[in-house]
């Protein structure tokens, strides 16, 4: 529970903060936008165009800014990797690889082997990374 | 009045707000970017007070599923979190090695204590790997604390250096909260975690021989290589526990009188980055973590008997020391068999006796 509303007043602060500046940004991008309607209307295109620039510019920025805040919500999140339990029969060598569970350990004997009755034991008990490193190649 | 003559009203504004810039950027730029850095710091903190919470929590769930306690274990793991080990005096460093060792017991033995009293369903296994679990969260805890201490210190006295370096030691710090984390599910549902390659080893050369308990928390077999005899030792499991090797060795050579014609250590060994997880390495020492006890013991006895020592390490940063074991990990058991028979081959007669230790968390490793 305690948890819980710790993560949401995490994210309610990010929230405003980030809203705060994402709603400046939106109103003064808003802002250059009417100018250049403004000025186009009274035939100086080329202030029409530079406001048009600023208006746009804004416009992204506040939107990458909404990006970045949703990015952070969501960074905070501890993933549970998925755990493997090699199991082996050390007498013939069947192999089955299923999902860990509770009271699993190395070298633990379990159920008899479908294909010659002996003991079946617990050989790894692992997790699967994807590499995201990059190569720097040196 | 314009700024440039002859210029456009746009071009005057453009100009104006450059040299405002300039002038901005000149008298506050360390400011700016000291805000810049504040807030870098502070995104961490609050990634690192979810991660720190979470840990609390599944801590505390934990305990509950596992030990079953009539009362609510919450206050007692809040105050737990907050438990401190004071280190020995060391301005005379003679004999700082036992009065440590001393510490360390009573450490354990009161944390143990602790847990029984939190969880009493709980069989031994299950009390190694709820103290590991809150060992963790201890961790989480301390690491959370400090730097908010340095994040409200700098805003405090809103120095560049102190926010600097906080900001700067920050990437490290936070993947080795990460790790302790993702280390907290691995102790409460004792899974393998990396720093138990050692033990995994010496598991699966002891496999189907006889172990008897050796101290501390320590097993030992005898298994036959390659025409020599070696005591495997390695942390009984499957429960957390790295027990006390140091003890362990001193005790077999002891049985022996000193009649050992050599010890092999495997450990998880640091790597720089660049190195590939699971990559082995082989060298001379005692190869053994921690507060250093047991390796001066393990160093102490090998010198009154002039004892060789060999070292394998299989590779992993700090990061896969303390979550699930990798693998890359896994997979790299063989290959350290392989280099301990070629050591063993190249370094001992047949006929000689030899010490192997795995050492490390024994973590869901058997034996």
């Amino acid at each position: 529970m305690m948890t819980e509303s710790n993560q949401s007043a995490t994210t309610a602060r990010i929230s405003t903060y980030m809203l705060t500046i994402v709603l400046i940004v939106l109103a003064l991008s808003i802002v250059a936008l009417l100018f250049a309607v403004n000025a186009f209307l009274v035939g100086n295109e080329v202030v029409a165009g530079y406001l048009l620039i600023i208006g746009f510019i804004a416009m992204g920025l506040s939107a990458w800014l909404l990006f970045q805040s949703r990015r952070r919500v969501t960074n905070l999140k501890i993933e549970a990797p998925k755990i493997m339990t090699t199991i082996e029969c050390l007498k013939c060598g069947f192999k089955s690889v299923r999902e860990f569970q509770r009271g699993d350990y190395v070298y633990k004997e379990l159920d008899k082997c479908q294909k010659c009755d002996d003991k079946m034991v617990i050989t790894a008990i692992y997790k699967e990374v994807k590499e995201k490193e990059k190569s720097y190649n040196v | 009045m314009a700024f440039v003559p002859g210029g456009d009203i746009i071009s005057q504004i453009i100009y104006a707000a450059s040299i405002l810039l300039f002038v901005v950027f000149m008298l506050y730029g360390q400011r700016i970017q000291m805000y810049v850095m504040i807030r870098e710091v502070e995104a961490s903190l609050y990634k690192l007070k979810f991660i720190k919470e979470e840990g609390r929590k599944i801590t505390i769930e934990t305990i509950k599923e596992i030990g079953k306690p009539q009362t609510d274990p919450a206050a007692r793991v809040d105050r737990y979190l907050e438990y401190f080990t004071i280190s020995p005096q060391s301005m005379d460093p003679a004999g700082i090695v036992y009065k440590l060792d001393h510490i360390l017991d009573v450490r354990d033995t009161r944390l143990k204590d602790e847990v029984k009293i939190m969880a009493p369903a709980s069989d031994d296994v299950q009390i190694n790997n709820l103290e590991n679990t809150l060992e963790a969260a201890m961790a989480l805890n301390f690491i959370y604390k400090v730097v908010r201490h340095y994040y409200i210190q700098g805003k405090k006295t809103l120095s560049l250096y102190v926010i600097m370096q906080l900001q700067m030691i920050l990437p490290l710090v936070m993947k080795e909260a990460e790790a302790y984390a993702s280390a907290l599910k691995a102790f409460a549902y004792g899974q393998p975690i990396g720093d138990g390659a050692g033990p995994l080893v010496a598991a699966k050369l002891m496999h189907g021989y006889e172990t008897r308990k050796v101290p501390k928390d320590c097993v030992v077999a005898t298994v036959p290589i390659e025409g020599r005899t070696a005591f495997i030792i390695k942390a009984e499991g499957p429960g957390g526990n790295v027990g006390k090797p140091g003890d362990a060795v001193q005790a077999v050579i002891e049985e022996n009188e000193g009649k050992i014609a050599n010890v092999i250590m495997i450990d998880a060994g640091l790597k720089l980055e660049g190195e590939g997880v699971g990559e082995v390495a082989e060298g001379i020492g005692a190869a053994i973590g921690g507060p250093g006890v047991d390796q001066y013991k393990i160093e102490d006895s090998l010198l009154k008997y002039k004892i060789p020592v060999n070292a394998v390490i299989i590779k992993e940063d700090i990061g896969d020391a303390v979550s699930p074991m990798r693998k890359e990990i896994s997979d790299s058991v063989d290959k350290v068999i392989e280099r301990l028979k070629n050591v063993i081959l190249e370094r001992t007669k047949e006929g000689d006796k030899i010490i192997i230790v795995g050492v490390g968390n024994s973590i869901g490793v058997g034996q």
